[in-house]
């Protein structure tokens, strides 16, 4: 937007502000409430992360996570009397040993049901010297109040200094479940320890309650010595299908992966290694689409288990990506299979390679007479044409001989949709490719004919001016030439440069042709790849279950009372679609074009393209 | 504690400050935009529809006249729902962040929390709009690998645009506030 001077900031200071514009001093109104203007001394802001399934619990102490860093509280439950202090305490030890966080007992919540009960303020300071930990929270509510009162004793200062307090609820289920993107790469192995100073702060709140997933196994269903509130206390979800899955999924996997690895197998298997088979097996982008997908099967249902959550999501996409491909290929097949419409399509498909031919002869007739008014040199014209003419006749022998099998080959060929939508698509993209294999042909003739004339012609032309290209030095040196030399030289010159036109047009019309073809298999291929490495369950995960792709957080203002805490809701921002997307894209295997269009006009120029084409998108 | 100003942007339209201050380190600025104008629909829809009308006249199919309908019902969803801008609030909470929600026309609101750790300063700068030079308002984030560099520099109030006199209510506000920030983070 615009330039950003560097000295704006200092100018924003209100130097180069014109005095006009600046209203009455606003600075009383901005002091803080309920204090004299200049005697209010800030002290630290302590943050306390509230889980909302707290708000109605009983009395009790509070447990959870204390960043001295932040500031901040993190609670994860609360304790319920009665209770044994010793308990407790080896309660919590066993956690932190167990998930590695260091929970705390933080101090106290005090949910007035009934009347103010002086006895029980009491009893909670006695826990403050038996739970010793700085600072000590008390948190109460009223009963019909929804602001609540919080204090916070600091033992070890000489004066107790009264912190300002920012209450934060947050959902404890939709913060265990999420995942911040981007991850933070600075926690590394060490769990519940934050290394970099500025870490941000939210991941070590969402990192504290997702690690505590301990904690929250039991309900209060359970018969322990501790009675605990959180998000799991009114009994630990669980969902049938998933536990069935995951028993299932384990002899399922070990079966595929045996099933996987005999197929596997059979592919490296020496038939394939002679070079016929090999060289045509490489350059079908049927045979990479299917490798691709074998690799694929073998990932999602190898025996290991997923290590974090990345890998679990590919896995899931793999997953979901395969199921949507083969029930896609699956639909594909029951329509192509009824009322007899392979029969109708191998119909079909005779008159339009006839159709086709015949345009390719219109289109020779066309460049053998006079195209575009240009003139044409009359014997090489028609050389050429007879030549590519010829060809073409050849081509459509070829094809009436197949047309009998067509249908059957058709038919076996459609089975291969029950493997999935893409590799009916790649063998779609192939079968095009095979019928305008003599366009690809006469490509291959014509950029080789005036390959060979460019050559020719750029070294007569040299030897025209005297030169000669030094294959030693790599560059161009001055020679003399015999006289018979240069007399033949410049002859060939002529004639090469007179016959340019018509190789030129030849070469530019079945370049464009050529073109053609290449586009529309880039289609196809383009469609393969959305399909592939779409990732479809991060984009239903991020529809019906938003909170577990989070981006951020966002904070709500609740009602406010003067002199209470400030309350704020977090509640979880979630991913765009567009993040989601490229975030979790499944890797392809066609690269595209490696040089730039400038390098690829230069080399069509040079009729040099076709060197290292072969299938554009199958460079394996 | 509310407060509402009224001021203007830098086409002249209206734009209304509201200011509420939560506590002595929360404060919340809300600004309204000006909202859909009657005339500039109408204009939109009518050269739509001549269009679609003269289409019709010269090939004489009613599809035109469904396609333009679906068009313009469409187009004008479209915007309502990502284009048209009707709030912009700038909560700034002292120690936790400051936080920009956007609220469209059909209900949306997008949301961005800046962490108070990533910011440095909140400023106003010029730039080159069009043919205007124009001020906003923007909070520039700290860069990880160097202590003294900008990172990002985000803009607030893109769309609402006010002029100079609304930016330095706002900056002074989040000035005060992080001052605060930086002594409260200073002492013990």
């Amino acid at each position: 937007m615009g330039l950003l001077s560097g000295g704006a900031a200092e100018a924003g200071q209100g130097q180069a502000i014109p005095a006009g514009l600046l209203g009455p001093p606003r600075s009383r109104r901005l002091q803080p409430q309920g204090s004299a203007p200049r005697s209010w001394i800030p002290t630290m802001v302590l943050k306390v992360f509230f889980p909302s399934c707290c708000s109605s619990a009983d009395s009790g102490l509070l447990i959870g996570r204390w960043i001295p860093e932040q500031n901040s509280a993190v609670i994860l439950a609360v304790v319920h009397f009665p209770f044994i202090p010793f308990q407790v305490k080896q309660y919590l030890s066993e956690v932190q040993k167990v998930s590695q966080v260091d929970i705390v007992v933080l101090g106290t919540w005090c949910n007035n049901k009934q009347e103010k009960e002086e006895n029980l303020g009491k009893f909670l300071d006695d826990l403050g010297t038996i739970f010793s930990h700085e600072p000590w929270l008390q948190i109460s509510k009223e009963k019909g109040s929804k602001f609540w009162s919080c204090h916070t004793l600091s033992r070890q200062a000489d004066t107790p200094t009264e912190d300002q307090v920012i209450l934060v609820y947050y959902d404890q289920r939709k913060v265990m479940l999420s995942r911040l993107h981007p991850p933070e790469i600075s926690l590394d192995n060490q769990p519940g320890v934050i290394t970099a100073p500025d870490a941000s702060k939210l991941a070590a709140v969402f990192d504290t309650v997702a690690k505590s997933e301990v904690l929250f196994m039991t309900d209060r269903y359970d018969d322990g010595p501790i009675k605990l509130t959180h998000w799991q206390s009114e009994g630990v979800e669980a969902s049938i299908i998933v536990e069935l899955a995951k028993q299932a999924s384990v002899p399922v996997c070990m079966l595929l992966t045996g099933l996987l690895s005999l197929v596997s197998g059979l592919c490296k298997s020496r038939i394939f290694k002679f070079w016929p088979v090999s060289f045509i097996w490489s350059k079908l982008s049927t045979c990479e689409q299917v490798r691709y997908r074998l690799e694929h099967l073998r990932f999602v249902f190898s025996n290991q288990k997923a290590e974090n959550q990345n890998q679990l999501m590919r896995k899931a996409n793999i997953f979901v990506s395969l199921l949507v491909d083969v029930a896609l290929g699956i639909l594909l097949l029951s329509w192509l299979y009824r009322k007899n419409r392979i029969g109708q399509l191998a119909d079909a498909l005779i008159p339009v390679a006839d159709h086709v031919a015949r345009e390719l002869q219109d289109l020779l007739q066309w460049l053998m007479g006079v195209p575009a008014g240009l003139k044409m040199n009359r014997a090489l014209d028609q050389v050429l044409g007879r030549f590519f003419l010829y060809h073409i006749h050849l081509w459509i022998s070829y094809i009436h001989l197949l047309s009998p099998f067509i249908e059957m080959i058709l038919w076996y060929v459609g089975l291969s949709a029950c493997l999935g939508l893409t590799v009916v698509l790649s063998i779609l993209s192939d079968i095009f490719a095979l019928l305008t294999f003599h366009i690809y042909c006469f490509y291959v003739y014509g950029a080789r004919l005036y390959c060979l004339k460019i050559y020719g012609l750029s070294s007569l032309w040299r030897l025209f001016r005297g030169k000669k290209w030094n294959v030693l030095r790599q560059r161009v040196d001055s020679c003399s030439y015999d006289l018979d030399q240069l007399f033949i030289g410049t002859l060939l010159f002529t004639i090469l440069l007179f016959l340019l036109p018509t190789t030129a047009l030849y070469y530019l019309v079945f370049t464009l042709l050529r073109l053609l073809v290449v586009i529309v298999q880039g289609l196809i291929h383009l469609l393969v790849d959305l399909i592939d490495s779409l990732p479809l369950y991060s984009i239903g995960l991020r529809f019906c279950r938003s909170y577990r792709l989070a981006a951020g957080v966002k904070f709500r203002v609740l009602e406010q009372e003067e002199g209470r805490p400030l309350r704020l809701l977090m509640q979880i921002n979630p991913l765009s679609y567009g993040s989601v997307v490229q975030t979790y894209r499944l890797p392809t295997y066609s690269c595209y074009p490696k040089d730039t269009w400038g390098s690829l006009y230069g080399r069509v120029e040079a009729g040099k393209a076709g060197n290292d084409h072969g299938n554009l998108y199958n460079q394996s | 504690m509310e407060v509402e100003r009224i001021f203007s942007d830098i086409y002249g339209g209206r734009l209304a400050l509201q200011r509420r201050q939560y506590s002595p380190f929360c404060r919340e600025f809300c600004l309204g935009c000006p909202r859909l104008s009657l005339r500039s629909l109408t204009a939109a829809t009518c050269t739509v529809w001549l269009v679609a009308y003269g289409l019709f006249t010269l090939c004489q199919n009613s599809m035109v006249l469904s396609a333009a309908i679906f068009i313009t019902l469409l187009g004008l969803l479209g915007y309502l729902h990502f284009v048209k801008i009707d709030q912009e609030t700038l909560l700034i909470i002292g120690s936790l962040g400051i936080q920009m929600t956007s609220s469209y026309a059909s209900g949306k609101e997008s949301t961005t929390f800046i962490e108070m750790g990533k910011v440095k300063d909140v400023v106003i700068n010029e730039a080159i709009y069009m043919q205007k030079v124009i001020y906003y308002l923007c909070i520039l984030l700290k860069d990880p690998v160097e202590p003294q560099g900008v990172s990002q520099v985000v803009p607030v109030f893109q769309s609402a645009k006010p002029r100079l006199d609304c930016l330095i209510e706002v900056y002074r506000s989040c000035q005060e506030i992080l001052a605060l920030q930086k002594v409260t983070s200073g002492s013990p």
